[in-house]
Formats: C-alpha cells, sequence, structure tokens
C-alpha cells in the first residue's frame, strides 16, 4: 500500500524482482515470533517477570529497516524491543537470560525485558521512558557529525511517543542541525489503550514530521520488503548529509500493550483484519508462490528455530544468578587501575 | 461529605477504595475533572478508574495523549481558572516530563503572585517498586516532591485512606500531590464503618508501643507492621506510625512519640542520601535530641537504580528482616541481669 501523504515524499516502487536475500528475512521475522510467542509461555510460567511487551505483528519493522543499517550504525529502540534486539544481532541466549534475571543476560539481569543492551553491536537499549530515547539518539548522531563519522542512528519510537515534547524537540534540533539520525516511528494506532485519533489532532505522522524540514515517508510497515526498500533509501539519503529522515511505519501489534492489559479498548474484528495481513504469512505467501519457498525448507526453518530458542531457554535456565554481593556494581564506574 | 451510611465494616480493596473516592468526588463537585492517560477507556493504567468514563463521560474523565508537561500544565491552568482537577500521572518516573510545570507553577504561583493566584490541583501518581519493572518504573521520589514549598505530599497507605483523602486533598486551596504505592492496590481489607475524611495534617499511630518508634509511610507500612509483630515476638514493643503527610511533617506525633519510646527507626523506600529518612532523622536530633537513647536508624532502598532480576531488587529495598535488625540495635543488647546467664566464658564476651 504504501500509503503516503501528498506531502510527504513517495519512496519509489518496489523492484519486481526480489533479491535474493529475502527467504532470510523471512527466517529473521518468524524467529522474533518464535521467540516471542515463547516468552508467553515463560512468563505464564513466571519464569519472566516484569513487563513484557511483545512486537508480534510488526516484526517487518524491525526487520527490513535493521536490514538497511550497517554493524558501525547504532540502534536506540524502546520497551518493545525483543524485535530489534534480535534483529540487530543480539544472541537469543543473552536475552532469554536477561529475561530470567541471569548473570548472562544482555543487561546482567539488571535490565529484564524493557532494558535489553549490547554496547558491541551498538544496541543503545531499550527505553521504558516513552520518547525517552530520541534525544540520546540525537546525541549518538551528533557525535557522528562532529567526529566526522559517516554513520547512522536509527531511533524506533511509537505514535504515543509523537506526542510526547521530547519528540517534537528532538526532531527540530535533528532537522535544524542536519543530523544523521533516521526516525522510524512504529505507527501501530494505539498507545496503550489510546487510539491514535484520540490522541493527535492530525493523525498523518509523516506530513506533520515532513513539517519539520525532514524526508519523511509513510510506509507499510507489514510488508518487510515495503519496509527494507524505504529504510535504504532513507538511509542513503542520511549517509549523504541530507540531514534526518522520518520513517511512519504503519504497523499493527496483535497482542496486548503488555502482559498487564486484559485489550478491552479494541474491537477483535479489527484485530482479525489486521492479521490477515500478518507479515510473516504475507512473505511466506509470496516466497511459495514464486517457488523460492517449499513445505520442507519451511519446516526446516521452523526447526532451526525452535531449536535456537530451545537452546536459549535452556542455557538461561542453567546460568547462574547474579550475587546479592554485587548489587552496587555498575552504578558507577569502576576506578581504572593506574598503568 | 463520603459517609457511607454502612452500618458495618465492609471488604474492599485499596483500588476499589481510591475508585470510590473519585467517583465521590465526581459526585460532589461539578467543577471536579480527572485527566491523564488512559484514565477513561482504558480505565487507568492500574485499573483504578474503572468505570468512571461510564458514568461520568468523556469531559470529567478525560483522556490525555502522552504529554506530561502539557496535561500536568493544564491541569494547573484549569485550576487557576476555578477548576479542580484531579490529573494522575501514571507512575512517578513519568512526572519528572512535569516536573518543570508541578514545581515552577503549581509549587510557586500563590507566592510569586504575591498570594493573588492560588492552584487547588490535585496529582496522582503510583510510586514504588517490589514488581520487577527495573530502574524507570520503580523508584520513590516522593522525598523530592516534600522538599518543594508550596506542596503538600500526601501517601495513603490502608484503605481508609486510600478512600478518605481525596477529599480532604480536594478541599484544600493550595496543590496536593498523593503517592499511590504500586503494591498496596491489591491489598484487600475491611474498610472501617466509622472512616471518614482523613486528617491530613496529622501522622497516624498505627500500633502503639513503648521501646522503639517505627516511623514510615505508604509501600513500607504493611513491612514496619510485620516487623512490629516480629519484634513483639521477641519482646520488644515497637510503636508504629505511619507520617500520612510527607509535606508538612507533623513533628508533634514523631515527638510525642519518641518522648515515650526514646529510639526511632526510619523506613523509608527512598534512596538514602538525601531521603526523606535522612529529614526525619535531621528533625527528631534536632528537636527530640534529649528524648533519644540511641542514634535514630534509617532503613531505605540501596542507592542503584532498581534492578530487575528478583533477588536484587528484594535486596535493594527495605525487607522486614532489616527493618527488625535495625529496631534491635536501636534498642541495644539486652540489659544484663544477674543470674541470666553466664556474661563471660572462658574468658570471652558471651555477647
Ligand atoms: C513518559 C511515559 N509516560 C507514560 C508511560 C506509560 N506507557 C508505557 S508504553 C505507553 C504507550 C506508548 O505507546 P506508543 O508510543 O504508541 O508505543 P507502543 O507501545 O504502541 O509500541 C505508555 C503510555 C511511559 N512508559 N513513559
Ligand atoms: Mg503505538
Amino acid at each position: 500500500m504504501s500509503a503516503t501523504t501528498p506531502r510527504a515524499r513517495k519512496p519509489r516502487a518496489r523492484p519486481k524482482k526480489q533479491p535474493a536475500h529475502v527467504p532470510a528475512l523471512l527466517a529473521s521475522m518468524l524467529r522474533i515470533r518464535r521467540f516471542e510467542e515463547r516468552c508467553v509461555e515463560l512468563y505464564s510460567a513466571a519464569r519472566i517477570r516484569g513487563f513484557m511487551h511483545l512486537y508480534i505483528g510488526e516484526e517487518a519493522v524491525a526487520v527490513g529497516v535493521v536490514e538497511a543499517l550497517t554493524d558501525e550504525d547504532a540502534v536506540v529502540s524502546t520497551y518493545r524491543e525483543h524485535g530489534h534486539a534480535l534483529a540487530r544481532g543480539v544472541p537469543a541466549d543473552a536475552i532469554m537470560a536477561e529475561m530470567f534475571g541471569k548473570a548472562t543476560g544482555c543487561s546482567r539481569g539488571r535490565g529484564g525485558s524493557m532494558h535489553l543492551f549490547d554496547a558491541s553491536r551498538r544496541f543503545y537499549g531499550g527505553n521504558a521512558i516513552v520518547g525517552g530515547g530520541l534525544p540520546l539518539a540525537a546525541g549518538l548522531a551528533l557525535a557522528d557529525r562532529i567526529a566526522g563519522r559517516n554513520r547512522v542512528t536509527c531511533c524506533f519510537f511509537g505514535d504515543g511517543a509523537f506526542a510526547e515534547g521530547e519528540f517534537h524537540e528532538t526532531a527540530n534540533l535533528a532537522a535544524l542541525w542536519g543530523l544523521p539520525l533516521l526516525l522510524v516511528c512504529e505507527n501501530n494506532l494505539y498507545a496503550m489503550g489510546t487510539a491514535l485519533e484520540r490522541a493527535q489532532a492530525q493523525t498523518d505522522l509523516a506530513m506533520r514530521a515532513a513539517s519539520y524540514g525532514m524526508v519523511s515517508w509513510a510506509v507499510d510497515g507489514m510488508d518487510v520488503l515495503a519496509v527494507e526498500d524505504a529504510a535504504r533509501r532513507a538511509a542513503e539519503g542520511v549517509r549523504a548529509g541530507s540531514g534526518p529522515h522520518f520513517l511512519e511505519m504503519r504497523t499493527y501489534r496483535f497482542r496486548a500493550h503488555s502482559m498487564y492489559d486484559p485489550d478491552r479498548y479494541r474491537d477483535k474484528a479489527e484485530i482479525e483484519r489486521w492479521k490477515e495481513n500478518d507479515p510473516v504469512e504475507r512473505l511466506a505467501g509470496r516466497l511459495r508462490q514464486s517457488g523460492e519457498l517449499t513445505d520442507e525448507a519451511l519446516a526446516e526453518l521452523e526447526q532451526r528455530v525452535a531449536d535456537e530458542i530451545d537452546a536459549a531457554v535452556h542455557s538461561a535456565e542453567q546460568a547462574p544468578e547474579e550475587p546479592v554481593e554485587d548489587l552496587l556494581r555498575y552504578v558507577t564506574s569502576p576506578v581504572e587501575e593506574a598503568s | 461529605m463520603p459517609a457511607t451510611g454502612d452500618p458495618a465494616e465492609r471488604k474492599t480493596t485499596y483500588r476499589e477504595a481510591m475508585r470510590e473516592a473519585l467517583r465521590d468526588a465526581l459526585r460532589a463537585d461539578e467543577r471536579v475533572f480527572l485527566m491523564g492517560e488512559d484514565v477513561g477507556r482504558y480505565g487507568g493504567c492500574f485499573g483504578v478508574s474503572l468505570g468512571l468514563l461510564e458514568e461520568f463521560g468523556p469531559e470529567r474523565v478525560r483522556d490525555a495523549p502522552l504529554s506530561e508537561s502539557a496535561f500536568v500544565g493544564a491541569g494547573i491552568g484549569a485550576a487557576l481558572a476555578g477548576m479542580r482537577p484531579i490529573v494522575e500521572i501514571m507512575t512517578v518516573n513519568f512526572s519528572l516530563l512535569a516536573l518543570d510545570q508541578i514545581l515552577n507553577n503549581a509549587a510557586t504561583l500563590l507566592h510569586m503572585s504575591g498570594g493573588q493566584l492560588p492552584v487547588p490541583i490535585v496529582i496522582r501518581m503510583t510510586t514504588g517498586a517490589g514488581r520487577q519493572l527495573a530502574a524507570q518504573h520503580s523508584h520513590s521520589l516522593e522525598g523530592w516532591y516534600a522538599h518543594i514549598p508550596g506542596l503538600r505530599v500526601l501517601a495513603p497507605a490502608t484503605i481508609a485512606d486510600a478512600r478518605y483523602m481525596l477529599a480532604p486533598a480536594l478541599a484544600d486551596p493550595d496543590p496536593v500531590l498523593i503517592f499511590e504505592h504500586g503494591g498496596l492496590y491489591n491489598t484487600s481489607g475491611d474498610l472501617p464503618a466509622d472512616a471518614g475524611p482523613v486528617d491530613i495534617d496529622h501522622a497516624a499511630i498505627r500500633r502503639p508501643g513503648t521501646d522503639v518508634s517505627l516511623i514510615t509511610y505508604g509501600g513500607s507500612l504493611p513491612k514496619v507492621l510485620a516487623a512490629a509483630d516480629d519484634l513483639a515476638r521477641g519482646g520488644i514493643s515497637a510503636e508504629v506510625v505511619d507520617l500520612r503527610t510527607l509535606r508538612p511533617l507533623d513533628d508533634a506525633t514523631l515527638a510525642g512519640s519518641v518522648a515515650r519510646t526514646h529510639r526511632a527507626v526510619v523506613v523509608d523506600e527512598g534512596w538514602r542520601t538525601g531521603s526523606l529518612a535522612a529529614e526525619i532523622s535531621a528533625r527528631l536530633t534536632e528537636n527530640n535530641f534529649y528524648d533519644l537513647d540511641a542514634p535514630v536508624e534509617r532503613v531505605c532502598s540501596a542507592e542503584v537504580p532498581m534492578p530487575y532480576a528478583r533477588r536484587l531488587e528484594e535486596a535493594a529495598l527495605p525487607q522486614v528482616a532489616g527493618i527488625v535488625a535495625a529496631a534491635r540495635r536501636a534498642v541495644g543488647p539486652e540489659p544484663f541481669t544477674v543470674g541470666a546467664g553466664a556474661p563471660y566464658q572462658d574468658g570471652k564476651a558471651a555477647g
């Protein structure tokens, strides 16, 4: 659909021929889907605690966008970040161990589901303050600008965050200074229980972002190829020095806001309608049609993903807890040994 | 005002008690409205306002976009113009996005205007840890707000206070902040039939005692009461003081308690440094120095952003065992009595 606004620039139509890496995109989305389905089981069994927000339904956004980034680029995320972290290459077992609160977790058990970090992959974390990652992303981009490094900082955030001052302050600052920032708004139509049209006076987010003087596109966030295509062009634009770019990813979460949410505010028929557009099934169907995916290949993929998740759960279960004596670690930086 | 007319005690929860208080307030005064993120259709992020939208409509139970500074500031403006807004912020952590409005407007307008502009607003928010929500959803920052002249800061710790603190808060002509500990919402118990509007100028003695004063508020009260039970089994009579109002502090009740017990332990889920517990300790030392037989003890949260892992979070928070130990330290070793055991054995002190 690649819905756009009159004022927002439209990305070029998707190339007809699907590139060879497309099956890898499917694998990546399926891996996120199955990982989170396992998380639900583990949450019900009280192995995972705290707040947990599922990305199920939105996988195409993380997979398509991260595909367009290089290892040098940075990613800043939200509390709904399992998908971003997995797509970015944070190992599944480190994420699972984190949710188990174990010492081998990617945040050493301090963060949990909402605060996954991996500095080695320039994954600057889950942030549980809505909009809180945006100014930080601008700062990462500013540092690159000052140091003359040609890197992109990609910041994911929701439609709800678009209402916060932190978004608008960051958008203005980034556009004013021409920062190398890729702003990816995951518009899943709800901020917790509040529908977009009940929170935004003007619901065309891409158009509003364009008003800051940024290149801004609305994209079908349920189509991983459209997402990837838009993200590549936007990242190219950022790398070419044309300042921040904004992508409004039109997507939908299939599950409740969090594990605590009774989901009373949405019409079940609406959820079912969006499920017809399931990004995983959509791509699998397309690949089947083009003959690039056989039933055997899909079964094999499912098995590979299941094995990886089994192993992640197993290692998280076996992993040691962080000793209570280390409670005060990482509050301030360790004193460097004099060399 | 909120006389229930119920003849006997009624079983309820902290959450329902708070909801009843909101319902009363909305019924009693046309100027009252509730505003915040997800307070309407969603029913409140902790379910407190569930059903109120249906009863009072979207003008009076008003969903706001994610924009803490804007809707808190709008509440302040509406209060200036004669309304009696109740603004809900989901948690104290997010109130930091509205801190400018709360401090630089709500708390100062009356003074800056030379008394012309009172701000009769009530701002409610959740506080506290204990649910493995990690470092951006767990902190107890009410002590910071208690630092600010111009505000009144309340912390209902019981079902009766949840039920009957809102009316006097709304009656206050100045801004009142109400901190609801997230761990309390599900507590259930009886609402005493004779409960009525809370005296928000005074602390409450939740349990009388003679040996040590355990001073606390909010979500720590159940732990402190459990510690008092534990101490009683060991022969120590602890008096439990629930501050209820964190600003202004009720020095008189604290002084009275310490005059009886001569020892004090302050239990506060905030971080120790610069905490409300530090303020209380300082006041007791300044005002009641000659009543004290031991240094004031403090049991606070460890000075670390709240960790997610269960064991780490438990270790970071005040717990019953730590409160009991602090009380025992304050009370000191049991007095030596002749024949009550050998004070010296093999030339070593026995303990
Ligand atoms: C500053 C702030 N206010 C409120 C919250 C509570 N909260 C957490 S997620 C959320 C909804 C955010 O919606 P959106 O930005 O659309 O992201 P989505 O959850 O849909 O991915 C809210 C209100 C918060 N975490 N931070
Ligand atoms: Mg959303």
